[in-house]
C-alpha cells in the first residue's frame, strides 16, 4: 500500500481529460476540432504514463490485492474500494495502452462533433478501467453498467448506416443480461453483509444451493458481454456499424470484461456451481469456436469477419477458464491480452483502407499488396498472429487453454482444435481476397501506403504481438501467484461444498 | 378550549395552520385586489411553500425524531411524514416555478391557481400525517378537490376540460370505493383510529383470515391504487397527463403522488401490519402489472406528455416493489425511490416545458429529433435524465431501483424482482428512444431560449441525478429515520 492512490488517479484521469474538454473546448471549428483530438491524446498518454507505474512497482510475488484503497461511501458494508490483482492489473495497462490508438485511429476519420467524441472515449475509458480496479461489488457494476452510455452513443452517433438498430441490442442485449446479474449482487449482499469483494472471496462463503443461481445470473450477463453463442448476434451488429475506434474498444476491452468477470466472481465464487456447469460452458465454447468460425467463412463484409472470429477466440477464453487448471486460467488470460491486441489491430487495419475507400466490402479491394507494401507486412503479421501462428502473442494463448483443455478432457480439447484450422481458412481467405490477386480495380490504382499518423499506430501493436509470442513472460509472470491462488481457493471452496454435501446426506440417512 | 388552539398554534401543527391562512389570505388579496396577473401570488405562495418547509426543517432539527400527535391521534407528525412533506413541498414549488412562464406566454395566470396548489398541498399535509381514517378522508378529499380544479384551470381550452372532468368523476368513484372499505374496516374492528384497527384486526385474524376485513382491505387498496395511479387503477393517468396543461402535469406528476403514497405506506404499516401477507399479496400484482403495463405501453407513445405518464405508471410498479416486501428496509426503499423520482420528474418536465417553437408549445417527441446539435447542453442533461429514468448506472435512478429491489430480495420476492428487471430493460427502450432522437438523429429548428426559471429547476434536478452517485448517505440516512418511526 503505497500512499499515492495511482489506481484512482489512473482511473478518473481521462474524466478530468473529459471535463477539461467539456469547459475548454468551444464550437466545432478546425481549431476547436485540433485542440480537441490534442487534449484527449495528451489526456490518454498521461493516464497510460500513470498506469505504467503500476505494472513497474506491481509486486507479482503477492497473490492477494495491491494499490488498495478504501473510502467510506453509501455505508452498510458499501464502500469504495479498489485494488488490483495479478488478474486484473493488466487488463487496466491493456485498456489505457489502446486508448491513445483510439483517438489516433479517429484523428481524421472523425470529422464532425470531435469534442462530443472525445469527452465520449475519455468518460468510457474512465468506466472500463474502473471496472477492473473496482474491489466493492456495487461500484463494479456501478462501472460495468456505466459503460453502456458512451458506447451507446458512439455506435449512434459516428456509427454506419445501421447504427441505430446495432446500438440499441448492443445496449438491450446487455442490459438484460446485467440487471439479472444485479439481482444476483443483492442476494449476495444480503447473504454475506458485505459488498467488499476481498471479504467475498473467501471459500465457502455461498452455500452450494444458493451458488447455483448465483452462477447462472452472473453467466447470463458475462455470457452476454463475452459474447458465447448463442448470446453473440449484438457482437456483428456493433462491431460493423461502430467507428473504428468503437470497434477497436470493442474488441479490445470491453469483450473482456466478460472473461474477467468469470475469473473474478463466477470461479472462486461459485466454485461448486461453477464445477457443475462446466461441461455446459464447454459445449457452449466448442459450438462458438467451431460455428462461428464457419460462419465467419462465409462473410463478405471485412469487420464482422473479424467480429466473428473474435466470438471464436472467446470461446477459447471461456474453455480454458472452466478447466480450472494452472494452464487453462492463465491461458484463457493471455488469449484475452493477445485478442486485445490482435483484434484490435485488425480493426485498425480495416479502419486504414476504409478510410480511404469507405467500404468494407472485402470484394472491392484485391491486389493491394502492390500499392501498399507496408500494409500487407502490418496485415500478414496480425493475421497470421490471429490464426495462432507460433512466434506470435495468438499461439501462447491457444496452446495454454488447449493445454489445459486436454487435462479436462480430450473430446473437448480436439473438437477446440479443428476451430484453428478453420480460422486459418478464413483469416488467409480474407487476405488472399484482399491483399493478394491482380490490381485490376480503377479505384484502387491510386491508393495510398501508410500515412505517419498510421505506422504509429500500428508498429507498437506489430512489434508486441510478436514480442509476446516470443517472449510471453511479461504477461505471464504477474498473473501466476494470483492463479495459483485463485485454483486453490477454488479446490477449498469444492471441499466445503463436498463436505456440507456429505454432511446432509449422513443427516438424511440415519 | 382556547389554550388547547394557542397550544397548537405553537406546536406541531404550525406548518399546516400557516399554509391554509396563507392560502385564505391570498386568495383574500387576489380577490380584493382584482389581480388579474397572479405572478405576485404566485411568488408569494412559492415563498409560504418555503417558509413551511423551514418551519419543518427546524422542528426536525431542534427535536429529532419527535413524534406529535393531535386530535386523539387523528393527526400524527413523525419522522416518516416530515420526509414526505417535504417532498411534497420541493414537488409543489418545483411546479409552481415551472408554470410562471407558461401561463405567461398563454396568458392565462390566474390567481386562483396558486392558491388552489396551497390548499391542496394542505389537504396532503393531512393526508400524510393522517392516524385516522376519517382525517385520511378528510385529506384526501381536500386535495382532490384542489386538483379537479387545477387540471380544468384552463377554462376554455377543450383538453383541460376534458382532463379536470374526467379526473373528476373517475376520481370520486375511486373515493366511493375507499370510503366504502373504510366503513368495512371500521364495521368489523369497531374503530377509525389506525392503531386501534391493528390491535382489533390482529386478534379476529388470529385464527384464519377474516372475510370482512379482506374486503375492506381490498376496497381501500382499490382506492389508494387510484390515487397512486397504480394499474389496474391507471387509465386516468395518460389522458389527464396529456390533457392538463403541462405545469400542472408536472404538480399531478410529483406532488400528489408522493401524499398518495404516503397515505398507502401508512395504512398498511400502522392500521394492518398483522395481515401483511394478505396485502403483499395484492401489493405485489399491482406492482407487477404497473412495472409491465409502464413499459410496454409507453413504447407506442410519440407525444412526450403521455409517454411521461405511462413512464409514471411503470415507476410506480417500482416504488411499489418496496412496499411489497413489507419490511422496514422497504419502505426505506419506496422514500428513497420517491425522492428521486420526484428530481427527475422535475427535471423532465422542465424540459418539457422549455420545448418552445415561435412561443407555442411542442409535445411530440419527435420535435426533439437532433436536440443535441442545436441546444447540446439542453440534450445533455434530458438524456442523463432519461438514463436514470431507465436505471443506469451511475445515475441516481439507479439507486432508486436498488434500494427497492434489495429489501424485495432479503424477503424472499425473487419472482416480483425478476419480472422487475426485466421490465425495466423493457422500458429502457423507450427512453434510449428519447436520446436517440436527440442525438442520432438529424436536427429541426432550434427551440426558444428556454425559460430561465426552467433553467434553475432542470439544473438543480439534473445536478441531482447526476451527482447523488457521490454523496448518497444523506438521503439514505433520512429515509431510513422516516421509514423506523413507522415501526
Amino acid at each position: 500500500m503505497t500512499g499515492t492512490p495511482w489506481l484512482s488517479l489512473t482511473t478518473f484521469l481521462p474524466l478530468v481529460g473529459a471535463l477539461l474538454l467539456m469547459l475548454m473546448v468551444r464550437g466545432d471549428d478546425a481549431a476547436a476540432q485540433r485542440n480537441a483530438r490534442w487534449i484527449a491524446l495528451w489526456t490518454t498518454l498521461v493516464t497510460f504514463a500513470v498506469s505504467l507505474v503500476i505494472w513497474v512497482t506491481f509486486d507479482p510475488n503477492v497473490p492477494g490485492f495491491q494499490f488498495v484503497e478504501q473510502h467510506p461511501w453509501v455505508g452498510g458494508g458499501i464502500s469504495y474500494k479498489m485494488g488490483v490483482d495479478g488478474i486484473s492489473m493488466l487488463f487496466v495497462i491493456l485498456t489505457t495502452f489502446l486508448m491513445p490508438l483510439c483517438i489516433l485511429a479517429s484523428w481524421e476519420s472523425i470529422g464532425t462533433r470531435v469534442k462530443e467524441y472525445m469527452i465520449a472515449f475519455l468518460v468510457l475509458e474512465t468506466l472500463m478501467v474502473g471496472v477492473f480496479c473496482s474491489l466493492d461489488l456495487v461500484l463494479f457494476y456501478l462501472f460495468f453498467e456505466g459503460g453502456l452510455i458512451p458506447m451507446f452513443l458512439i455506435i449512434g452517433v459516428w456509427g454506419g448506416k445501421r447504427r441505430v438498430y446495432a446500438s440499441f441490442k448492443f445496449f438491450l442485449y446487455t442490459l438484460a443480461g446485467s440487471v439479472l446479474m444485479l439481482l444476483a449482487l443483492m442476494a449476495m449482499y444480503y447473504h454475506a453483509g458485505t459488498t467488499d469483494i476481498v471479504e467475498l472471496l473467501k471459500p465457502g462463503t455461498f452455500p452450494a444451493s444458493m451458488q447455483f443461481w448465483l452462477w447462472l445470473a452472473f453467466f447470463a450477463s458475462f455470457a452476454v458481454k463475452m459474447p458465447m453463442w448463442p448470446v453473440h448476434t449484438w457482437l456483428p451488429d456493433a462491431h460493423v456499424e461502430a467507428p473504428t475506434a468503437g470497434s477497436v474498444i470493442l474488441a479490445g476491452v470491453l469483450l473482456k470484461m466478460g472473461g474477467y468477470g468469470f475469473l473474478r466472481f463466477s470461479l472462486p465464487m461459485f466454485p461448486a456451481a461453477s464445477f457443475h456447469f462446466a461441461p455446459l460452458v464447454f459445449g457452449l465454447s466448442i459450438v462458438a469456436i467451431i460455428y462461428t468460425s464457419l460462419v465467419a467463412l462465409a462473410q463478405e463484409d471485412m469487420k464482422k469477419l473479424i467480429a466473428y472470429s473474435s466470438v471464436a477466440h472467446m470461446g477459447y477464453v471461456t474453455m480454458g477458464t472452466f478447466t480450472l487448471t494452472t494452464q487453462g486460467i492463465e491461458g484463457g488470460i493471455f488469449q484475452m491480452l493477445s485478442h486485445g491486441l490482435v483484434s484490435s489491430a485488425l480493426f485498425l487495419c480495416v479502419g486504414v483502407i476504409y478510410d480511404r475507400m469507405h467500404t468494407r466490402d472485402i470484394a472491392a479491394y484485391g491486389g493491394l499488396v502492390e500499392r501498399m507494401p507496408m500494409y500487407a507486412v502490418a496485415l500478414m503479421v496480425f493475421t497470421l498472429a490471429n490464426v495462432g501462428l507460433p512466434g506470435t502473442s495468438g499461439f501462447i494463448g491457444e496452446f495454454l487453454t488447449l493445454l489445459g483443455a486436454f487435462k479436462a478432457s480430450t473430446w473437448v480439447a480436439f473438437l477446440a482444435t479443428t476451430g484453428i484450422i478453420l480460422s486459418a481458412a478464413y483469416a488467409l481467405y480474407l487476405y488472399r481476397r484482399v491483399i493478394f490477386g491482380v490490381l485490376e480495380k480503377a479505384s484502387l490504382k491510386d491508393i495510398l501506403d501508410l500515412s505517419p499518423r498510421e505506422i504509429a499506430i500500428l508498429a507498437p501493436l506489430v512489434l508486441l504481438t510478436i514480442f509476446f509470442g516470443f517472449y510471453p513472460s511479461p504477461l505471464i509472470d504477474p498473473t501466476a501467484s494470483s492463479v495459483q491462488k485463485l485454483i486453490a481457493d477454488c479446490q477449498t471452496g469444492l471441499k466445503i461444498a463436498e463436505a456440507a454435501a456429505a454432511a446432509q446426506v449422513a443427516v438424511l440417512s440415519p | 378550549m382556547l389554550t388547547t388552539l394557542i397550544d397548537l398554534l405553537h406546536g406541531p401543527l404550525k406548518p399546516e395552520i400557516m399554509l391554509v391562512t396563507a392560502a385564505m389570505g391570498l386568495l383574500m388579496i387576489g380577490a380584493f385586489e382584482r389581480h388579474e396577473d397572479g405572478r405576485t401570488i404566485g411568488w408569494l405562495a412559492v415563498l409560504f411553500l418555503a417558509l413551511t418547509g423551514l418551519l419543518i426543517a427546524v422542528r426536525a432539527f431542534n427535536f429529532p425524531g419527535a413524534h406529535d400527535s393531535a386530535f386523539a391521534g387523528a393527526w400524527i407528525n413523525d419522522s416518516f411524514a416530515r420526509f414526505m412533506k417535504m417532498l411534497v413541498l420541493i414537488g409543489a414549488a418545483g411546479a409552481l416555478l415551472l408554470s410562471f412562464a407558461y401561463f405567461r406566454d398563454l396568458g392565462a395566470m390566474r390567481f386562483e391557481y396558486p392558491v388552489l396548489i396551497l390548499l391542496s398541498v394542505t389537504g396532503m399535509f393531512m393526508m400524510i400525517s393522517a392516524g385516522d381514517l376519517i382525517a385520511l378522508y378528510l385529506g384526501l378529499e381536500m386535495q382532490s378537490l384542489a386538483l379537479y380544479v387545477v387540471a380544468a384551470i384552463r377554462r376554455d381550452d377543450l383538453r383541460s376540460s376534458e382532463a379536470g372532468l374526467k379526473y373528476f368523476v373517475l376520481g370520486s368513484l375511486s373515493s366511493g370505493m375507499l370510503l366504502y372499505g373504510a366503513s368495512l374496516l371500521y364495521g368489523f374492528t369497531g374503530s377509525t383510529h389506525f392503531g386501534d384497527i391493528a390491535a382489533a384486526a390482529g386478534a379476529l385474524t388470529a385464527g384464519g383470515p377474516n372475510i370482512g376485513i379482506l374486503f375492506g382491505l381490498v376496497f381501500l387498496l382499490a382506492g389508494l391504487a387510484f390515487k397512486v395511479s397504480a394499474v389496474p387503477f391507471h387509465m386516468w393517468v395518460p389522458d389527464v397527463y396529456q390533457g392538463a396543461p403541462t405545469p400542472v402535469t408536472a404538480f399531478f406528476a410529483a406532488a400528489p403522488k408522493i401524499a398518495a403514497f404516503a397515505l398507502l405506506i401508512r395504512v398498511l404499516e400502522s392500521a394492518l401490519p398483522g395481515i401483511t401477507s394478505q396485502w403483499q399479496l395484492i401489493i405485489a400484482f399491482m406492482s407487477i402489472a404497473s412495472m409491465l403495463l409502464g413499459a410496454f405501453a409507453a413504447i407506442g407513445q410519440n407525444n412526450i406528455k403521455r409517454l411521461m405518464a405511462y413512464s409514471s405508471i411503470g415507476h410506480v410498479g417500482f416504488a411499489l416493489v418496496g412496499l411489497a416486501a413489507g419490511t422496514e428496509n422497504g419502505v426505506q426503499g419506496v422514500l428513497i425511490y420517491l425522492a428521486i423520482y420526484l428530481a427527475m420528474t422535475l427535471g423532465t418536465f422542465a424540459v418539457i416545458l422549455g420545448m418552445r417553437r415561435d412561443g407555442k408549445y411542442v409535445e411530440e417527441i419527435h420535435q426533439l429529433a437532433g436536440l443535441s446539435r442545436t441546444n447540446l447542453p439542453l440534450a445533455v442533461l434530458l438524456a442523463a435524465l432519461m438514463f436514470s429514468l431507465a436505471g443506469i448506472p451511475p445515475l441516481a435512478g439507479f439507486w432508486a431501483k436498488w434500494f427497492v429491489f434489495l429489501p424485495a430480495i432479503r424477503s424472499g420476492q425473487y419472482v416480483l424482482a425478476v419480472i422487475g428487471v426485466l421490465s425495466s430493460v423493457v422500458g429502457a427502450y423507450y427512453y434510449l428512444r428519447i436520446v436517440k432522437l436527440m442525438f442520432f438523429d438529424e436536427p429541426v429548428r432550434a427551440f426558444d431560449k428556454m425559460p430561465s426559471l426552467a433553467t434553475v429547476v432542470l439544473g438543480i434536478a439534473s445536478a441531482f441525478v447526476i451527482f447523488f452517485t457521490l454523496f448518497p448517505g444523506p438521503l439514505v440516512a433520512a429515509a431510513e429515520r422516516a421509514a423506523h418511526s413507522l415501526f
